[in-house]
């Protein structure tokens, strides 16, 4: 099934803004962002079809997954 | 009311009275915290607390309003209320030259109206967020890492921070991203508007919500937590 990773801020360096991608039914978010090489810890907002979602979330046809990583400074 | 003159139709005269009576803490007088107070002061907020612990150095002049290269070593707290005596000196400034801590945490937020969290490290938000809410005080969370900053408003009971950082993460983009001079001004303006949302009671707050800004693409989003 096909689903759509949004990546912002530096999550986007040495990779692309958005990736479409054909996965397996039952493929967790964890495996994709596993196989992008983002560490889960570079990994603050993660949202399934724009709505808060985790990386155990199971994927349905068409989603679509955002990752934003942390900002901490002053 | 000449120097609010131009503050009128962005609020009205008895909202301008009402920031006059209230009580705002910024904590952390950095890059964020810097721009924050200034911000809060001009548009008239009768009392504001400057916590930090740090002096100047050096390399905070690159983004810091109130760091000057004549004030490298001297306290930061101390710093924000010398100025607000030359900008504003309606406002009264408590120059608190503290770390905040879990020791002296409540001491130091205790009967304020909003408490802006203008912090550098993830580990002190947690705290602050949490001493926020004991004390039942809205907080307004503001970070930034290089062209990337956040902005969320916090009420007591929705621990919006738990969401936005997942898992144990102590650091942010900024540590290979450093900080520049514009995204803590930026960030600090939508932290200074939602504090004054706050205290007068305007507009829609930025509650379960969190402004994601990124200056290198221009993309604002508001995304819904």
């Amino acid at each position: 099934m096909k689903i759509e990773v949004r990546l912002f801020a530096t999550l986007r360096e040495g990779r692309t803004k958005v990736l479409k991608q054909e996965v397996p039914e039952g493929t967790a978010v964890f495996t994709v962002v596993d196989s992008l090489k983002i560490p889960r810890q570079d990994v603050s907002i993660l949202l399934v079809n724009g709505r808060h979602g985790s990386f155990e979330s199971i994927f349905q046809e068409g989603d679509i997954l955002s990752l934003f990583p942390p900002v901490g400074g002053g | 009311m000449e120097r609010y003159s131009r503050s009128i139709g962005t609020l009205s005269g008895p909202e301008i009275e009402k920031l006059h009576a209230a009580r705002v803490a910024v904590v952390g007088c950095g890059g964020l915290g810097g721009y924050v107070l200034e911000m809060l002061g001009r548009m008239g907020v009768g009392h504001l607390t400057a916590i930090d612990g740090d002096v100047f150095e050096e390399s905070n002049l690159n983004r810091q309003l109130l760091s000057e290269t004549a004030l490298l070593g001297t306290s930061k707290a101390v710093a924000a209320k010398k100025r607000m005596e030359k900008v504003n000196p309606e406002v009264f400034v408590t120059a608190l030259h503290e770390r905040f801590s879990a020791e002296n945490a409540k001491t130091l937020l205790d009967i304020h109206d909003v408490i802006v969290d203008a912090l550098d490290n993830i580990e002190t938000r947690r705290l602050l967020q949490n001493v926020a809410e004991e004390l039942h005080i809205p907080l307004v969370h503001g970070a930034i890492g290089g062209w990337y900053g956040q902005v969320t408003v916090i009420l007591p009971g929705d621990r919006t921070l738990d969401r936005l950082y997942r898992g144990n993460q102590q650091n942010g983009v900024e540590k290979k991203q450093g900080n520049p001079s514009f995204t803590p001004a930026l960030a600090a303006a939508a932290q200074a508007a939602e504090t004054i949302k706050l205290l007068t009671g305007r507009g829609e707050l930025l509650r379960n919500r969190v402004l994601r800004i990124d200056l290198l693409e221009q993309e604002y989003s508001v995304i819904e937590l």
